[in-house]
């Protein structure tokens, strides 16, 4: 398992946390309960299996929605 | 290109601003209706452009969100030539979300400031025994490091080599630089002031003290209450109900016009931000003074405490004990302080230390023959005299007399809470000293404010005796004041008010007392913040200021109150919009979209309001401690 922590620009609506959070489940190799959207920190915090996928594939299914990543840091849990 | 297009949101609000402005211009003024029609019809294509992008996003991943309401609603007008509409209702979208934006940003600065603070960069010693400035994120542990004067401790570690004086501020509250020598820890995001030091990396990263302050700060932004779950479950069905009740209405009335007014009218827009926000600002306001909330479940309890019982005597004394009242029963003051000082300067027991610090210009004998007496005192040989020092059972074995006076001041002396120390010079009583712990500074204030916050019980739990407990209570005016109390009888004390059907607040310093701490309603740490006090508590208060309690429970209650002016604004707006548009005929999309991000502006600036919120005694002195030194 590694966590991810990604740090996206300035959430303004909070249905963009459910946008985001429904995506980052959607990916195969996330950890669905551990999916966390700060809205008010504009953060993203999820564990996920390394074998299935990775920190740029997450953070590629983010900015597809259209929220820019300012930063990501990829951790082994 | 559906990045291009949400990105220059901005651009494109501003052009579609200007688009409108020069229709109604061509309009009233040149009386031109083709320009005007043409303008509102490019208006409403460059509008709703980065708002479909986003509806179609949404549903990619099955939410139904604002977005696809308002393009659905958008694309209706245009359909039934209603340029005018649709140009206004997106530019009123994407200009209340750019406001929005705006303020948000502002209720959210007080972290910002927070994690602002964090260190950005750290010079580590390479290979070859020189330092190079890395990114803070690729410092790892065991990595030695060098701090200069005026610059960030970069992570938690310990000095190396070097010494110097650090502002701990950031983790402490405490602004007074502390001396830090080699094996010292230190944390980061501290600032040394001066001094050089070499240090060796323990925790880095989200690891150290204040990445756990910050990590805990954000998280309890995010922290949902009951209330807030509730409405988070809502708007997740509310927005397609409302897709589906403009449906119904279509079919019933066959009326696209009235649809789609229902679709933006039902826009959740306050609604789900109005919470959120009073949220972030109390935290925010609660972090920037030194009061650490872990979320609005926190807050909630908080704002409607009954009771609130304090852990020992030392959270509301100064914690060191000092001579208060003093009685000489002989003619020679100075010779009498001179042998009580030489006897126990040779003690280190709490009194002794007491006595000592209080006669400070004493001259010092040499002192013979010491013999303890346990339970009594001590009786040595100064200057050729016997000297007796203790309690009135020592006085009794050593057969010294007490008169009508001595006993009528060891009564005065006790009933005010002083521990007695006599002292007799060759078998004659010469001196009465009366030792207590002295109430903290302000404390009283303190007290006196949360009693006009609404709480209405003030307890100590103390294990010290009931004597010093009652005066310690008494002076402060307590609701209430138990001695002798043993941790398990603590919690056993709180599950019984509990019952009682009391809100229960514990304050301890989070080290001692885990169970009653765990127990009560709302724990509360008081303490320097570390780890053990961040973790196991609700509420952390930075430094042992006790100015922030009250601070801490009038902010809960603000942050309450705020949120249920921001649910009453937002519910308001939403049945006011509706019913008008079935009773009356003045009602249309524009106005809606009006009033909706309207009204979300109102609730964010609703929730600012909490970002200057200060507790009465603070207002009138302007002492805050900070988080932040100024």
């Amino acid at each position: 398992m590694e966590k991810v922590i990604i740090k996206l620009e300035t959430l303004s609506c909070p249905s963009c946390m459910q946008k985001i959070e429904n995506a980052v489940k959607g990916v195969d190799g996330v950890e669905k309960e551990s999916v966390k959207v700060l809205f008010n920190s504009s953060k993203v915090k999820t564990a996920f299996d390394q074998n299935k996928t990775s920190g740029e594939a997450i953070e590629k299914v983010i900015e597809d929605l259209g929220y820019p990543v300012i930063k990501k840091t990829v951790k082994f849990a | 290109m559906q990045k291009t297009i949400v990105s220059n949101k901005k651009a494109i609000t501003l052009v579609s601003g200007i688009l409108i402005l020069s229709g109604f211009f061509s309009r009233f003024v040149l009386r031109n209706m083709t320009v005007f029609e043409w303008a509102l019809i490019a208006a409403s294509f460059i509008g709703v452009a980065p708002i479909a992008v986003q509806a179609y996003q949404a549903l990619k991943v099955k939410v139904v969100s604002i977005d696809v309401l308002v393009t659905i609603a958008v694309t209706g007008a245009f359909l039934i030539r209603n340029f005018e509409e649709s140009a206004i209702v997106t530019f009123l979208f994407l200009l209340g979300h750019y406001l929005e934006q705006r303020t948000l940003n502002k209720t959210r600065s007080a972290i910002k400031e927070l994690t602002e603070m964090a260190p950005e960069s750290a010079l580590v010693q390479t290979a070859g025994g020189s330092f190079e400035e890395v990114d803070i994120d690729e410092v790892d542990e065991g990595d030695i490091l060098l701090v200069k004067t005026g610059a960030k401790v970069p992570v938690d570690g310990t000095v190396l080599v070097g010494s110097g004086y650090i502002n701990e501020a950031s983790i402490t509250g405490e602004s007074v630089p502390a001396p830090k020598s080699v094996d010292a820890s230190v944390y980061a995001g501290t600032i040394l002031e001066n001094g050089t030091i070499q240090m060796r990396a323990d925790r880095v990263g989200e690891d150290t003290t204040f990445g756990k302050i910050i990590e805990l700060v954000e998280e309890a932004q995010d922290s949902k209450s009951e209330a807030e779950r509730f409405i988070d479950r809502f708007s997740k069905y509310y927005t397609p109900v409302v897709l589906l009740l403009s449906l119904v209405v279509l079919l019933i009335s066959q009326n696209l016009e009235l649809a789609i007014t229902i679709l933006v009218l039902g826009c959740p827009g306050a609604l789900v931000i109005g919470v959120p926000v009073s949220n972030v600002a109390g935290i925010g306001n609660g972090a920037r003074n030194g009061v650490l909330l872990k979320g609005s479940e926190v807050i909630h309890d908080l704002s409607r405490v009954d009771t609130i019982v304090f852990d020992k005597t030392g959270t509301l004394t100064a914690g060191s004990p000092t001579v208060a009242e003093t009685e000489i029963y002989v003619s020679d003051h100075q010779m009498v302080l001179n042998y009580l000082s030489s006897v126990e300067l040779e003690s280190d027991h709490p009194l002794a230390q007491a006595i000592v610090a209080e006669i400070k210009d004493a001259h010092h004998y040499r002192v013979e023959d010491t013999e303890v007496v346990r339970g009594g005192g001590v009786i040595s040989t100064v200057d050729g005299h016997r000297i007796a020092v203790g309690n009135v059972s020592l006085m009794d074995r050593e057969d010294v007399l007490l008169d009508e006076q001595v006993l009528r001041d060891v009564r005065q002396f006790e009933k005010n809470g002083n521990s007695l120390v006599l002292t007799a010079v060759d078998g004659q009583v010469a001196l009465l000293m009366g030792i207590r712990d002295k109430v903290r500074r302000g404390v009283k204030d303190s007290l006196e404010e949360l009693k006009q916050l609404g709480v209405k019980n003030l307890v100590v739990l103390s294990g010290d005796n009931q004597g010093t407990v009652d005066s310690v209570a008494g002076e402060l005016g307590l609701t209430e004041a138990h001695g002798h109390m043993l941790p398990e009888d603590k919690s056993a004390y709180i599950r019984k008010i509990q019952e009682a059907g009391q809100i229960v607040a514990f304050v301890g310093d989070g080290v001692n007392d885990s169970p009653s701490l765990a127990l009560a309603d709302i724990g509360i740490a008081m303490g320097n913040g570390t780890d053990v006090a961040i973790e196991t508590s609700d509420v952390v208060l930075m430094n042992s200021d006790f100015s922030h309690l009250p601070h801490a429970i009038g902010l809960t209650k603000a942050t309450s109150n705020n949120m249920i002016q921001n649910i009453m604004i937002a519910v308001g707006v939403v049945l006011v919009l509706l019913t008008s548009v079935f009773f009356s005929d003045w009602m249309n999309m524009s106005i809606g979209m009006l009033v909706h991000e309207a009204s979300i502006l109102v609730v964010i600036f609703n929730g600012m309001r909490l970002l200057n919120y200060q507790s009465q005694k603070r207002e009138k002195t302007a002492n805050t401690v900070s988080l932040y030194p100024d």
